[in-house]
């Protein structure tokens, strides 16, 4: 604090979060976070979904605590709900037992504001919002956008110095985040609120680079910030402009860049704990088919495909993820290939394709190869899925592990590798494939 | 079409495996069980000829089992009447119209003083058997569960999402056929809730019901009631510790054998499940699906039933009938009027015969008295009600708020609430009597020792279903103290609470009959109210003091309904949701 220029907005420092799953193993969120909001800026976090963004600015808010690292507000260790931040939700979070006046008054009243100014200064915010009229309405009589607008306006109405902004857009439509989106930066150009800096956390990439004047890349496992673009394009900003677009390809490029090995490979060493990508195999075929259509024959710019198949970021990115691991496609310089084994797959009929799939599916995902490694072997070519689980919970959380088990039985099933029965949880091969290993049996015998 | 049999694969299915060893003894042991307690039940019995009881906790485990399969032939009854029930108040305008009003009277009488009154009938039904007495006190168990079972199901029938409808029509799935696929199953989570309370509230009754007063003596079943019953006139402490033991096995077993599996089954009727949810399992059920010997022993009355199913769809079939499958059966408008007009005459009819009855006996001074006593007892449910919320939601909500401690807390509040109370009953006169408390204030408590925890649970749930954003909303607002819990907590958890304090409310009006008149040996304590009334009539078998009594106390509880629980209901339902 001996030099006042220095002081950022909100400054963390080697912020390190671990949470104690129920089975009392730690799992750490977020390691060796170093970030600053410097005043008059907007900066946006970009990640995966379940990367920690979201436990990240609840400790900037003072709602949860770090496990390590330092916090500051304006120089000042934050400890407990910190004044002067104010957030918006992803879900809104409003009471619903509250008309959108007393949802707007309610931080006010806490705060002990008098009944006469706090109705004055409400009143003011919602119309400024473009709340006018509704104020005696409750929340479930809006539509989403309008209750987002009530978020906003409960948030700005505390006069806040940081505004906080956990996915504010993603629950409404496009045209609705949209006209929303661009209602707050007007609000903020033209200096018609007090912020000094805003956080938006987000997955959507262009939605990010048409708002910020920083965009941060978020890693996960642990979650920490890997890379940052700075967006120096005067607002309002064009999404069709070449500087934008390029912007957008930049950060498509970094989202997509492999952290553990080099860029694109898929040979790259998985082990059994790998979390297989949160999709379909009809999806990653829809994909692959798109893909290997025109306009993009075999190769496209990962923004113009975000584009042509309307899938939200995250979708896309484990959709890319599992084309990438299953070697059936290549990602490089925010651009991604179809490969040779790729282009064999979309060229094969329907039964081929199952045939390559099982192959490329044993081939690289140990998981998948583990699981048929065991049935093979059992006598009676049955296995409880809690024995595979039980292996998982290894390397992964308890409810981590469960997706990416459903995953690979999902994934085995379409290859018609191995069955599952839902009502028993038993993992089992396939009734044809036993046949078959009987019939030989027999052979072998005679 | 030819007829085939099903054909079930007998290499390498019926192979034993381990699962199977493990469960063959104890469904055997299990089997053998159910023969011996239903040919215990239908001995030869007269009414005076008393049955043999003895202290001896060695044979408690056999009365806990008379006790369990009393409540198991109830649960049986109650999933009969509600699968009759619900299917005619659901498919038959003209008779929902009177099913509904009636289970509605049904749900708040006292059962406990329906006892007396039907034990008489049953006897007369099954003469020189004690089938008769046995059937009495099971039908008041059933009274205790049928009711909300039936609401369940039929609600979940009026609620079938027409996207199903349409496609079971689309499919021309018969009235049978689309009970089976669709109603059902569509049904069976919320039946299966049901179920579980309908048990958890029925070990009150069961330990209630089978002492039961006729003809001014005193009939007792061998079960685990009587044996309270037995030790409280010996004044035997230690028995009742032991009948406290058992019945706490009961209730485990019950849980483990029955409820865990059935709800472990039931997810998969489930629409949809939240994602990271924790689903429900058992390792009874897991050993079921498990052992390959059990797996094709199911397939057995599976084929069966489905080759009844077919052969029924060909009958109907032939029958030639366009009408989409079950649809309601509404009548001409004409006769809808005069029906309404006969259900009219009929519940007037109704109300004069029992006035005429209740008044042969008693005058009307003594109506005013009996009104006054269920001033007394209304009371003593507020403020018991009131009471147990002030020390219950400040203690359920920071349960709520800690999802670990919730989880086994929740587990051990749904049990003591299964518990049956009046087990405690003994204890509390022994300390009345010892510290000469005021019996009017101290009896009082009783009444809701069992029925509290439905308050906890629930403010339980409730606390914990608060969307952590909401919660964060309010920590960045800057909520604190006491404004916190007036414009956030209160509010989030009204709705489940309303719910736990209206259970409990309905409990205490029904425990009251037992817990106002309270006995240690040859020690009596007697509140004034309207349940020490009743009871006092039900012993000496003084069937229009009964009658009034119940009357009374079914208008209390009616009017608490109407003008209480309901507007709480419709503020929660269309204020409070949290969505």
């Amino acid at each position: 604090m001996s030099d006042p220029v220095s002081v950022a907005l909100l400054d963390l420092r080697g912020v390190r979060k671990t949470f104690r799953t129920p089975e009392r193993q730690e799992r750490t969120v977020l390691e060796g976070v170093d970030f600053r909001l410097e005043e008059g800026e907007i900066v946006a976090l970009l990640g995966k979904s379940g990367s920690g963004k979201s436990t990240l600015l609840r400790i900037m808010a003072g709602l949860i605590s770090a496990n390590g690292g330092d916090v500051l507000y304006r120089g000042r260790k934050v400890g407990g709900p910190a004044k002067g931040i104010a957030m918006v939700f992803q879900s809104f979070a409003l009471f619903p037992w509250l008309t959108v006046q007393e949802n707007v008054e309610l931080g006010l009243e806490a705060a002990g504001v008098a009944r006469a100014e706090r109705e004055q200064r409400a009143g003011d915010v919602i119309d400024l919002i473009g709340l006018g009229g509704y104020e005696g309405a409750y929340p479930k009589e809006l539509s989403g956008g309008m209750r987002q607008r009530v978020g906003f306006a409960r948030a700005l109405v505390m006069r806040p110095d940081v505004l906080l902004l956990d996915e504010p857009f993603s629950a409404l439509d496009v045209l609705t985040s949209e006209t929303l989106r661009e209602d707050l930066i007007d609000l903020w150009e033209e200096r018609k609120i007090p912020t000094k800096g805003i956080l938006l956390v987000s997955h959507n990439i262009e939605e990010a680079v048409s708002i910020a004047d920083r965009v941060l890349v978020f890693s996960s496992d642990p979650g920490r910030v890997r890379a940052e673009i700075r967006v120096g394009l005067p607002r309002p900003r064009d999404p069709e402009s070449p500087a934008f677009r390029q912007i957008v390809d930049e950060v498509y490029t970094l989202m997509t860049a492999n952290v553990r090995g080099g860029v694109g490979g898929a040979q790259d060493q998985l082990t059994l704990g790998y979390r297989l990508p949160d999709t379909t195999p009809g999806k990653l075929e829809g994909l692959l088919e798109t893909l290997a259509e025109p306009p993009f024959n075999g190769r496209a710019d990962l923004p113009q495909l975000a584009e042509e198949t309307e899938l939200e970021d995250d979708i896309l990115f484990h959709l890319f993820e599992g084309l990438r691991v299953l070697g059936l496609a290549r990602i490089a310089a925010g651009d991604i290939f179809i490969t040779a084994a790729g282009r064999a797959f979309i060229d094969a009929d329907d039964s081929t394709r199952k045939e390559l799939f099982a192959e490329t599916l044993l081939r690289n995902i140990p998981l998948a190869a583990h699981i048929r490694r065991v049935l093979d072997e059992r006598r009676d070519h049955r296995a409880p899925e809690d024995r595979f689980l039980q292996e998982l919970q290894d390397y992964l959380t308890d409810g981590e592990a469960e997706r990416v088990l459903e995953t690979a039985i999902t994934w085995g099933r379409y290859a018609e590798i191995f069955d599952y029965d839902y009502n028993s949880g038993v993992l089992m091969l396939p009734e044809d494939v036993v046949e078959e290993m009987e019939a030989e049996d027999g052979r072998a015998e005679d | 079409m030819r007829w085939s049999l099903p054909t079930v694969a007998v290499s390498p299915d019926l192979k034993p495996n381990v699962w199977d060893l493990a469960l063959i003894p104890v469904i055997f042991a299990f089997l053998a069980l159910l023969a011996y307690g239903g040919a215990q039940m239908t001995t030869p019995y007269d009414v005076g000829e008393p049955l043999p009881l003895t202290l001896d906790p060695t044979h408690l485990p056999y009365y806990l089992m008379r006790s369990a399969l009393r409540m198991a032939a109830a649960l049986a009854a109650s999933l009969a009447f509600t699968l009759v029930f619900a299917v005619l108040a659901a498919k038959v305008p003209a008779l929902e119209k009177v099913l509904i009003p009636i289970l509605d009277i049904l749900q708040s009488i006292p059962i406990l003083g329906f006892l007396s009154i039907t034990v008489a009938g049953f006897i007369s039904l099954f003469p020189g058997n004690l089938l008769g007495v046995e059937c009495a006190a099971i039908f008041a168990i059933f009274t205790s569960q049928a009711w909300n079972m039936a609401f369940s199901l039929y609600s979940s029938l009026k609620t079938v999402p027409n996207d199903l409808i349409e496609a079971s029509n689309v499919f021309h799935l018969s009235a049978w056929q689309r009970f089976w696929r669709l109603e059902l199953p569509w049904g069976v989570p919320g039946l299966v809730w049901n179920m579980m309370i309908s048990v958890s509230g029925g070990w009150f009754f069961v330990v209630a019901s089978e002492a039961i007063s006729v003809a001014g003596q005193t009939i007792m079943l061998p079960g685990v009631g009587s044996y309270i019953a037995l030790a409280i006139a010996a004044e035997d402490l230690t028995a009742i510790g032991w009948a406290i033991l058992a019945v706490l096995g009961g209730i485990v077993l019950y849980d483990q054998l029955f409820f865990r599996p059935l709800v472990a089954w039931t997810a998969k009727f489930k629409a949809d499940s939240m994602q990271g949810e924790q689903q429900p399992e058992s390792w009874l059920l897991t050993m079921l699906q498990r052992g390959r010997l059990f797996r094709a022993l199911a397939k057995l009355p599976a084929a069966l039933w489905g080759a009844f199913t077919i052969m029924l769809r060909r009958r109907e079939a032939s029958g030639d009938s366009h009408r989409a499958g079950g649809a309601r059966l509404a009548l001409p408008s004409w006769a809808g009027r005069v029906w309404d007009a006969v259900l009219i005459a009929g519940a007037m009819l109704g109300v004069v015969q029992v006035a005429l009855f209740v008044h042969s006996a008693v005058g009307l001074p003594e109506v005013g008295q009996v009104l006054l006593y269920g001033l007394a007892t209304s009371t003593r449910v507020v403020v018991l009600i009131a009471l147990a919320s002030l020390v219950w939601v400040p203690i359920g909500v920071w349960i709520g708020q800690r999802p670990v401690v919730a989880q086994n807390v929740q587990w051990i509040a749904q049990f003591l609430a299964a518990f049956p109370a009046n087990l405690m009953f003994p204890v509390a006169v022994v300390l009345i009597v010892r510290f000469d408390l005021n019996v009017n204030v101290w009896t009082s408590p009783l009444m809701i020792l069992g029925t509290q925890w439905y308050i906890l649970f629930n403010v339980i749930g409730g606390a914990s279903a608060i969307p952590q954003d909401m919660k964060d909303a309010a920590g960045n607002l800057g909520l604190t103290g006491w404004m916190k819990w007036r414009r956030f907590i209160l509010p989030a958890i009204f709705p489940s609470y309303v719910t736990g304090a209206f259970n409990a409310a309905g409990g205490s009006w029904n425990a009251a009959i037992v817990a106002e008149l309270v006995s240690w040996g040859d020690t009596k304590l007697e509140a004034t109210g309207l349940g020490a009334y009743i009871a006092k009539a039900t012993i000496d078998g003084d069937f229009p003091r009964i009658a009034l009594g119940i009357a009374v106390m079914c208008l209390f509880v009616m009017a608490f309904n109407r003008f209480l629980w309901r507007p709480l209901y419709m503020l929660a339902a269309e204020r409070l949701r949290l969505d």
